[in-house]
């Protein structure tokens, strides 16, 4: 039996992609939120209850990164310079709120620069995130082995749409997860917000999933045609059931259903671009198999991938465990 | 800058911010180790000033890291949007390697960082101890594949091409432990750790300037001092080893380093001078006659080869390598000096009452930095114009990307980098202007659990010991 090394990789990368969007998504839906969280002290509790994780969720990002160049080189090559800006952007905005997270604690006077810093620096990173996917989804012109298109290619009314998209729904996740892990002032607090943000990523991502297939003939087909349709066909289905799940958890005031609704939410819309993808990894032009690495290459990294992802999940589920329960404003966990 | 074409902004951007990046990892590859090395002396002797010491330098630890993990998120994008046709071809070798440093890197810093930030009270000095050498182990796995990468890049070997005209790996090993890699390996861990002890030294110096009975700033001083005196002869040992390597692969970068444009027989070292490229010759040269040839070849009428046996489309550029080595050089010889000079006041009894000897210290303070971005000029510019060496040029590595994007990023880059970095060494250098002092706190209390995040171990250990706060 031979491994089919490309797919197995594919699967991977796809992964920590998702990884990265569920787990940064949510700390990062925090900042996008400090704005309208009030108070010096409760903006210190939001802080807090995301300061333990969010470099080790960022990481995920570093191995999206870092795999595809790995693995996929050549998508990696055509992706980087077709959303050559939206990319460097997302760059720079994690910078902002990266260092915020160390430089808050070491200034009074200029506290408030850092709550700006990571604020804006959230806000900015989350929306190039959404345009990057609104213009692969879109398509990339590809020539040969590179990209075959303007710098300004990704830049249309539907890539905006997502990259607003992206932001309101990072901010669905962060709202809930502060609904889960915080209590008094800034939890009633993440409740408005969530109630604000819950019918708008609904919206949002019913407006981005009926646009998408007049984007390509492909896409239409690959949703639309029969017989396909009933094995696509339950995904819909169950961002509805997310959605009413979400929505009933929030009038009824559950503490954890809204944010694993959410996240269902994530999930399923990922499982769906999956879908609008397969079997391409650059949409239209590089299928996975053409974009991959000689099998050596691929087999070279996963022995150390085999032995370390599983380590490094294990890692941060019991994390994840120990850092259960509520946060407060001051000392961390309790 | 507006006429410069988009190959030379990419090159420009590229060189930005990985020597931005840089300057992080040359100090806390250092100051890791040093870190692990307090923290065994503490369990050691049992002092409490070396626990003083360890928390210290752990808060300045905890903010050049944090630059460094930024920073490096930027480098693990910046081959793709900057050299994709690189990324392409060479993907399928340096990436895995890539992929190594990350999973290594993540693994080793998520998981220890925060229970060595989040103190020894905590977790039990046993513990802590561990988790601070696997935070070195870390930031020296990071080193030695991002290490393994470049030298492969300047070396290539073990490597065939496929049909598509990708770069292959036919023997892993040889990809790996590439010809320069030894040898760039231990001059960069060796430069690192002399970053580190200048920066250690400089901090001992100035509060010894201060209150020269401050027994902490005598010992980091002592032990700075120590480091120069032993690491510095060895850098230089290991930078002219390192030196001979790149003669045998890359003749036409020492070519540049040394600034012979003629082959000699019995070259001169020539010290000082103003090359003249156009011309092919240095102006207004002050040199010494056979030495050349002596260190290169280690024979007084040794063969020297010049940069006119290349086609000039082949040559390194030479005014900034020919320069940014007499830097490295000089600097290099420097530190031996203040290494030299702290042995004979060590060894007349006066090493924390020299005050002459604690200002030359804390001038040199920065002086690794420099030396580490000279060095990395030398090597990077000397390659030129390869990207991969004798293989694939810089300029067919390129991004089809307009000079227009790349300005601009460039410019964002320069100033976000400057504002933001530069805040951040602001409040470094604020933490090294305290004295430490006995019971040195370490991160306030009313901070959160943060930074390397991912710490398990303590919040256990403080459940396990408050089980009423549950």
């Amino acid at each position: 039996m031979t491994l089919d090394l490309p797919l197995i990789w594919a699967g991977l990368i796809a992964f920590a992609v998702l990884a990265y969007v569920v787990l940064d998504g949510f700390d990062l839906g925090v900042g996008i939120l400090f704005p309208l969280i009030r108070g010096e002290a409760d903006r210190d509790e939001a802080m807090n209850s995301v300061a333990p994780v969010w470099d080790g969720n960022e990481t995920w990002l570093v191995l999206g990164g870092g795999g595809l160049l790995a693995v996929f080189p050549l998508a990696y090559a055509i992706i980087m310079s077709a959303l050559y800006v939206p990319i460097i952007v997302m760059l720079l905005a994690l910078v902002f709120r990266g260092v915020a997270f160390e430089f808050r604690w070491r200034t009074k006077r200029g506290q408030f620069l850092w709550d700006w810093s990571f604020a804006f620096g959230s806000i900015l990173a989350a929306f190039a995130q959404g345009v990057t996917l609104g213009a692969l989804v879109q398509g990339i012109a590809v020539e040969g082995r590179a990209y075959g298109g303007g710098w300004w290619d990704w830049l249309s009314a539907f890539s905006l749409l997502t990259g607003v998209a992206l932001v309101i729904g990072y901010g669905l996740l962060g709202a809930t997860w502060l609904i889960w892990k915080t209590e008094g002032q800034v939890q009633r607090r993440a409740y408005a917000l969530a109630l604000w943000a819950a019918p708008a990523t609904l919206l949002l991502i019913g407006v981005v999933s009926l646009w998408t297939p007049f984007l390509n003939s492909l896409y239409a087909a690959r949703w639309f045609g029969w017989p396909q349709v009933l094995l696509v066909g339950p995904v819909p289905l169950a961002v509805l059931g997310a959605g009413f799940l979400l929505l009933k958890g929030l009038r009824k005031r559950q503490e954890l259903a809204p944010f694993l609704a959410s996240l269902s939410l994530f999930v399923l819309c990922f499982i769906g671009l999956g879908i609008s993808f397969f079997p391409y990894m650059v949409p239209h032009a590089v299928t996975i198999h053409a974009a991959a690495a000689p099998d050596n290459s691929l087999a070279f990294l996963l022995v150390g991938a085999a032995v370390l992802v599983p380590m490094i999940l294990a890692y941060t589920a019991y994390a994840y465990w120990v850092f259960r329960g509520k946060v407060k404003a001051v000392g961390g966990y309790h | 800058m507006f006429d410069l074409d988009a190959l030379t902004l990419a090159r420009i951007q590229f060189a930005f911010t990985v020597s931005a990046h840089i300057i992080f990892p040359a100090f806390t590859i250092g100051l890791a180790s040093y870190l692990a090395v307090l923290n065994a002396l503490a369990l050691r002797t049992g002092r409490p000033v070396f626990i003083d010491l360890f928390n210290y330098w752990k808060k300045i630890f905890a903010v050049s890291f944090g630059m460094g993990v930024v920073s490096g998120i930027v480098m693990s994008y910046q081959f793709g949007t900057n050299w994709s046709v690189f990324s392409d071809k060479a993907g399928p070798v340096i990436g895995p390697l890539m992929g190594y440093e990350v999973l290594s890197a993540f693994f080793l810093e998520a998981g220890f960082l925060g229970v060595m930030l989040f103190g020894r009270e905590r977790v039990g000095p046993k513990l802590h101890f561990v988790a601070t050498l696997m935070v070195a182990l870390g930031t020296f796995m990071s080193a030695f594949w991002i290490l393994s990468v470049n030298s492969w890049m300047q070396t290539p070997a073990g490597y065939g091409i496929n049909e598509v005209g990708q770069f292959i790996a036919t023997d892993w090993w040889a990809v790996v432990f590439n010809p320069s890699f030894p040898y760039r390996l231990v001059h960069m861990l060796l430069a690192a750790y002399l970053t580190t002890a200048f920066v250690v030294g400089a901090v001992g110096a100035l509060h010894l300037l201060r209150d020269r009975g401050n027994q902490a700033a005598r010992i980091m001083f002592s032990m700075a001092m120590w480091m120069a005196a032993i690491v510095a002869p060895m850098q230089i040992a290991a930078g002219d080893f390192h030196g001979l390597n790149t003669l045998e692969y890359q003749p036409a970068k020492v070519a540049a380093m040394e600034g012979h444009f003629e082959t000699h027989a019995g070259a001169p070292l020539i010290l000082f001078g103003i090359p003249n490229a156009a011309e092919g010759r240095i102006d207004y040269k002050v040199q010494i006659p056979l030495l050349g040839s002596f260190i290169l070849t280690h024979d007084w009428n040794g063969v020297v080869r010049g940069l006119n046996e290349w086609p000039a489309e082949e040559r390194p550029p030479v005014g900034i390598v020919f320069w940014s080595f007499r830097i490295m050089v000089g600097i290099g010889f420097l530190m031996l000096g203040i290494g030299a000079w702290s042995l004979w006041a060590r060894y007349r009894r006066r090493l924390y009452d020299a005050p002459w000897l604690h200002r030359a210290a804390l001038v040199m303070g920065p002086s690794g930095f420099a030396a580490v971005l000279a060095g990395w000029i030398t090597t990077e510019v000397g390659r030129q114009p390869w990207t991969v060496y004798g293989l694939l040029t810089t300029a067919q590595s390129a991004s089809p990307i307009d000079a227009a994007a790349i300005g601009a990023s460039l410019i964002a880059f320069v100033i976000v980098y400057f504002a933001l970095f530069g805040a951040g060494t602001f409040y470094i250098l604020r933490l090294m202007n305290h004295a430490p002092r006995p019971a040195e706190p370490g991160l306030p209390a009313e901070e959160p659990i943060r930074a390397g995040g991912i710490m398990p171990g303590p919040v256990m250990a403080a459940k396990n010991a408050l089980p009423a706060a549950e």
